[in-house]
């Protein structure tokens, strides 16, 4: 049967308009519109003494110029602590506009209005903010060690101390054959779409009603922050995600100050206002993430089994916390990855910093996690002499352990209960992928070349697909297009495929005949958002309901008409139809049409439902009590808890012992996100988050320096990956399908990244038998380990002759 | 991210376009392919009054090779010499350096003489012009005059030139009988600025041995220099000669600085690599050339 | 005399058609395409030169639409993402085999990057022997300076294999 897609590689049917320049990207929108721009703090911390605007008064186009004394009524208030948390006992977020103090670099202070970009930015730039500098808090150690603070009335610095724990901590770790402690950093990287972010509002007076195109993950959000801040009726409000050119969490957060002052704007000046985030304004405006020390120790026994895990790490939230500790309680609660550890500790500061705001970037806090876990597992190994994957097998949660239970709260509130998976599978599937045996032939093939060789893995359990929630609406008309929606938003996962595919396999119509919307609330007023790889899981399946109740009516309407008991009848290439009885059959689309009891007749096909044309019996009203006209339905999706997809990395890196250089010469991946709508995209978003992970491990960082000042905010100098950077990629499949959702299916989109820094490090140190307790590294900085004295060497280094010493 | 206003002028001859510089005096500048000045301008980090685009003067797109060396002229772009044959036989130099700066597309607009005249110390070309111990010719409502590689550079975005001016050309010298060359690159991103660069000239005497050998370096340094490090390999053959020595010499008198993407310990190890891995090419190459 | 201007008239033959502006000098060429002429189809992903997202082709060779002014471009041809398509004389239109290629190996997720990779790789495909095998190495050489964030390259890279192959099939 031609529509059965699920599962199928169908090609993505949103290509035809990006491939021809026919996209509809924020700043595709409003040819008419207005344009602004910001005067950012160009101080991480400081008091602002003046804001003196005179020389910008006479710029022509200039159109109007605001700052905090602008604003009212909520607007005037903080931006909202959008996940409010009882461990996040000191929140604090910024005003739209600064209110008297600056606490990073590229805080927005002034909002300009002028006819396009160039002269707002002329304007800009000859405003003269004055400020009074205060001392300046960088990096997680200098937030910890307090010398000053970010937020005078939290000495600290600490907005939270996220802490779990599964058992007595102490007493496991004293009982221990063995113990290890270790002490290791990651550092800042950023999401960095292609495109930053925007925003065009359209206030239409005599309707006073707003529309706001925003590139953002969560539109309706978006559109009840918006209501409230500008004290608007929701209904008068509408916010539409148009193509969206990638997101990776950085447009999760919501509402951005340019959100709010955009639409603020365009209603006080009665014109269309956009504002396009530049490359420099995303570097220092948006958000970043990753930043963590992170203190282990691990208590084991002499075979490598783990008895006890503690963990204490600080995590640099920047200077505010709009989102909650959302990644502080991912990395504590993924951390533990796909093994049974019988007691676990774990306590995250989360710490103010004068830089950036740290929020979810593709992974949202797992990386860390995974660094933390499966570097203690390298550790473990090294100390034992055993084999990488050996300790890492005796730890895993066997395959008939499931449900599995970690005693741990997750970020959606719910308990961390792992659903379904393989995890033995994975890794004996990732030795045969990379040839993990064959890794010491490779050694010296590569040793004759000079190079040093290196291996190493890393293994991850990711939480996707949290609730509360995702609806989805689908509607069969007349004419037989099938129309669906969902409130949350794309930004490229290619969900009018996907979505597609689920509608035309349970409806049982060519996908051609299907059209989606997504992150439209004129479509679809509720829905939660797009991250934490939740897309496909639970729109997927909300939207897969909605397609079954669409089903049943026209199988219970068709049935009437066929005479015929709706259990008989299937739907196959849009004609329902009984089964084994060829010639029974009506068109849904006829179905659809009669469906919808009609007074008047505006087509052909309308003729069939009008007053008399349609039979019916006269003692039942035509829409019979409890049913509703239209063939269409509206369902649900909310899951009990998170579905929990899996994987495995490795990667073999070659390193150039005299110039240090790192080259990753083969990197393999298997993984399991339960059933697969469309494979073509599930592998799309593996390759994306490979390239993602291998440049957080040896590329990406954010360069600050002890003023807050960010160095390297520009292509130029924050090295995004090219091809020439990206290696190539092996992957191999596992399907445990979750029993948790009815489409049996788990997230994918954030799996590729999360491993590349532990197994990357890993390989390093296989590779030049020194400790590396620091990623992202470069050369330059392999170089610094490699001549240090200080540099710790792996045991086994010790052991194999000739590599490291 | 844009661009402050400014008046332009895109003159059709060279003595309209020294007629416009003076006449709009000190804010005047000279845009050419502009892939390194259109992004300052856009980051606001410049701000000349008026761009004078010498883009329509005719006369400026020639690559003349000659026995003498080549001479580039300004509107030519980094593709265009990357694929003069002529101008790679005459001097190798070029087209291996050219072949470094950035990727195609700005190769495609960028200008070699205005990438000189940006006197970038990361620019491949301003090193070039140093190793091969070039000058450019500079055109002046007072008349042409030449300045040599030395006189021009003085420091990093900085030259001797001032006032109303245009650099029409840049001249390499031919590479000297018997000599050979390499230019090799280490950077973070293939087609990124590099993190060091070398380029390197060895000449052989009659006897085929080492005669001569100069390097210069990219990323290396505020202005270009021409190291010379003949003494480390003098009189040995080219088959054992001790590039690791001249390697080591090198490390020796460079200055590097440090940045946020090699500390100048690093620059200087890998002045030494590289400096090692392109003699051996470049004597390989005098080799052929002086048995051909 | 020259003249020295604060804005300009231009023509520009943008896909085959002459088209007119009137511009202030200072305006780049990627915001005269998609602001003036309404052509969105160009992207603008860093303004510094070093994404790729605004490329076009300036008289069929890949430059930065962000780094040329479109005064610059006065009196020259200008190909952009919407031109890469040709007419099927049938109220339809021909793919380029680059665009072919994109969709039929998922070389694109948001799409953004797109129509610069899509036109580098089409100019560097036209400007090779395409009755030749194309090689790993001109592969690299023609996706080598355009920033993608979300493919990871691997389904581009494949896609300018497709492509060339395409080409070579169709002489």
């Amino acid at each position: 049967m031609t529509t059965k897609l699920f599962g199928e590689p169908v090609r993505r049917r949103e290509d035809a308009r990006l491939i021809t320049g026919k996209g509809r990207y924020l700043d595709d929108i409003g040819a008419q519109a207005l344009a602004a721009a910001f005067v950012r703090s160009p101080h991480a911390h400081a008091r602002i003494t003046d804001i003196d605007v005179e020389g910008a008064l006479d710029v022509e186009g200039l159109v109007a110029i605001y700052t905090y004394e602008d604003l009212t009524g909520p607007m005037a208030e903080p931006l909202p602590v959008l996940i409010p948390h009882p461990q996040l006992h000191a929140p604090r977020t910024g005003y739209p506009l600064a209110n008297g103090e600056v606490n990073h670099v590229g805080e927005p202070v002034v909002m300009v209005v002028a006819t396009d970009r160039y002269i707002a930015e002329d304007a800009a730039e000859r405003i003269v903010v004055s400020y009074e500098e205060l001392p300046v808090v960088v990096g997680v150690d200098a937030a910890r060690d307090a010398a000053a603070a970010v937020h005078e009335e939290i000495p600290d610095n600490v907005a939270a101390r996220h802490h779990q724990e599964t058992g007595d901590v102490e007493a496991a770790l004293a009982g221990s054959p063995r113990t290890l402690s270790f002490t290791q950093y990651i550092e800042r990287s950023a999401c960095m779409p292609l495109e930053g972010k925007g925003v065009h509002a359209r206030w239409d007076p005599a309707d006073a009603s707003l529309r706001v195109y925003s590139s953002t993950q969560a539109s309706t959000s978006v559109r009840a922050a918006i209501a409230a801040k500008l004290e608007l009726s929701l209904e008068d409000v509408e916010v539409i995600a148009p193509d969206v050119g990638g997101g990776f969490g950085v447009k999760i957060v919501h509402p951005w100050p340019e959100e709010l002052l955009v639409p603020m704007a365009a209603i006080r000046l009665g014109h269309e206002v956009k504002w396009a985030e530049d490359r420099r304004e995303h570097f220092i405006g948006s958000a970043h993430e990753r930043q963590q020390r992170q203190e282990i120790t691990v208590g084991f026994d002499d075979e490598g089994r783990i008895t006890a895990l503690d963990v204490h790490a600080w995590h640099d939230n920047g200077a505010y916390t709009p989102y909650g500790i959302i990644v502080p309680i991912v990395t504590a609660t993924q951390l533990v990855g796909p093994y049974a550890i019988p007691v676990y500790r774990v306590v995250v500061e989360s710490v103010y910093t004068n830089t950036v705001i740290v929020t979810p970037y593709r992974g949202a806090g797992r990386p860390q996690g995974c660094f933390a876990m499966e570097r203690t597992m390298d550790r473990i190994a090294d100390v034992l002499g055993l084999d990488r994957a050996e300790v890492r097998r005796r730890n895993l949660i066997q395959a008939d352990q499931f449900p599995y239970d970690h005693h741990l709260t997750f970020q959606d509130g719910r308990p961390v209960i792992y659903d379904s998976g393989d995890y033995p599978g994975l890794l004996a599937k990732l030795e045969a992928l990379v040839d993990w045996p064959g890794i010491e032939e490779r050694r010296a093939e590569a040793a004759s070349r000079g190079k040093l060789l290196g291996a190493g893995m890393a293994l991850y359990v990711e939480g996707t697909g949290p609730g509360p929630y995702e609806g989805g609406h689908v509607q069969v008309l007349g004419s037989g297009k099938v129309l669906v929606s969902t409130g949350l938003t794309s930004q490229g996962q290619g969900h009018e495929t996907s979505f597609a595919q689920i509608v035309a396999s349970e409806l049982g119509v060519p996908i051609e005949d299907v059209e989606v919307t997504t992150g439209d609330t004129r479509r679809f007023p509720y829905a939660v958002g797009t991250f934490a790889s939740r897309a496909a899981v639970m729109s997927g399946n909300a939207i897969a309901l909605a397609a079954r109740g669409v089903r049943e009516k026209a199988l219970r309407i068709a049935a009437e008409v066929l005479e015929a008991d709706p259990d008989d009848l299937e739907i196959a290439d849009s004609v329902v139809g009984v089964k084994g009885t060829p010639g029974a059959t009506i068109p849904l689309r006829t179905v659809a049409v009669l469906s919808n009891p009609l007074r008047y007749a505006f087509d052909e096909a309308a003729k069939q439902a009008t007053q008399f044309a349609r039979a019916g019996s006269d003692d039942k009203p035509p829409v019979a009590e409890g049913d509703a006209p239209g063939l269409e339905h509206r369902d649900y999706y909310s899951p009990i808890r998170s579905t929990f997809a899996s994987g495995a990395h490795a990667a073999v890196v070659e390193i150039d012992p005299t110039t240090w250089e790192i080259d990753v010469v083969s990197y393999a991946v298997v993984h399991d996100c339960g059933n697969v709508v469309n494979p073509m995209i599930v592998e799309g978003q593996v390759h994306g988050g490979v390239a993602q992970g291998v440049a957080g491990a040896l590329y990406e960082r954010m360069a600050y320096d002890a003023d807050g000042q960010l160095q390297n905010a520009s292509f130029m100098d924050f090295l995004m990956p090219y091809a020439s950077e990206v290696p190539d990629v092996v992957i191999d499949h596992q399907q445990t399908p979750s029993p948790l959702n009815p489409l049996g299916i788990k997230g994918a989109g954030e799996a590729g990244v999360i491993p590349g820094t532990a197994a990357i490090a890993s390989a390093i140190e296989d590779a030049t038998g020194r400790r590396i307790a620091s990623m992202p590294i470069s050369p330059t900085e392999l170089y610094d380990v490699m001549r240090s004295p200080n540099a710790e060497l792996t045991a086994a280094a010790g052991r194999r002759t000739g590599v490291g010493a | 991210m844009k661009p402050a206003p400014f008046r332009y002028a895109d003159p059709g001859s060279l003595d309209e376009a020294l007629d416009v510089l003076v006449a709009e005096g000190e804010g005047a500048k000279v845009l050419a392919g502009g892939q390194s000045l259109i992004p300052l301008l856009s980051m606001r980090l410049a701000a000349p009054a008026t761009l004078v685009d010498i883009n329509r003067v005719p006369g400026l797109d020639a690559v003349e090779a000659t026995g003498d060396g080549v001479r580039v002229g300004a509107l030519v772009r980094h593709r265009q010499l990357l694929e003069d044959d002529a101008a790679a036989r005459v001097q190798p130099l070029l087209a291996r350096a050219t072949a470094n700066v950035a990727h195609p597309a700005i190769r495609n607009r960028g200008t070699t003489v205005g990438s000189i005249a940006h006197a970038d110390p990361s620019g491949e070309m301003t090193s070039v012009l140093a190793l091969t111990d070039g000058s450019v010719t500079v055109a002046s409502p007072g008349g042409r005059s030449t300045v040599g590689w030395r006189d021009l550079f003085v420091g990093p975005l900085e030259t001797s030139i001032h006032g109303p001016a245009v650099v029409v050309d840049a001249f390499f010298p031919a590479l000297p009988p018997r000599s050979g060359t390499a230019f090799a690159e280490i950077a973070r991103r293939k087609g990124d600025y590099a993190v060091c660069g070398a380029g390197v000239v060895v000449t052989l005497s009659d006897d085929r041995t080492v005669e001569r050998v100069t390097a210069s370096y990219i990323s290396v340094g505020l202005v270009p220099e021409v190291h010379d490090l003949t003494e480390a390999v003098h009189g040995q053959t080219v088959e054992q000669a001790d590039w690791a020595a001249a390697g080591a010499l090198a490390r020796t008198l460079v200055d590097p600085d440090g940045d946020l993407h090699a500390s100048a310990d690093y620059r200087r190890l890998l002045v030494g690599v590289l400096t090692e891995r392109t003699l051996a090419d470049a004597a390989v190459e005098a080799l052929e050339r002086t048995a051909a | 005399m020259t003249s020295v201007d604060t804005e300009r008239s231009i023509t520009v033959t943008v896909n085959g058609v002459p088209r007119e502006a009137t511009v202030p000098v200072r305006r780049l060429l990627s915001d005269a395409l998609r602001h003036d002429l309404g052509l969105t189809g160009t992207h603008v992903g860093c303004e510094h030169g070093v994404c790729g997202a605004c490329t076009v082709l300036v008289d069929g060779s890949p430059v930065r639409s962000c780094l040329v002014f479109a005064v610059q471009v006065d009196g020259a041809s200008v190909t952009t993402v919407e031109g890469l398509a040709h007419d099927d004389h049938q109220g339809g239109q021909v793919l380029h085999p680059v665009q072919e290629a994109f969709r039929e190996c998922h070389a694109l997720q948001c799409g953004f990057c797109t129509p610069g990779f899509l036109v580098t790789i089409a100019a560097g495909l036209e400007a090779r022997d395409r009755t030749a095998e194309i090689t790993e190495e001109e592969v690299d050489e023609i996706v080598g300076g355009n920033l993608c964030r979300c493919t990871g390259y691997a389904n581009i890279k494949k896609a300018v294999r497709h492509a060339a192959a395409t080409m070579k099939d169709a002489g």
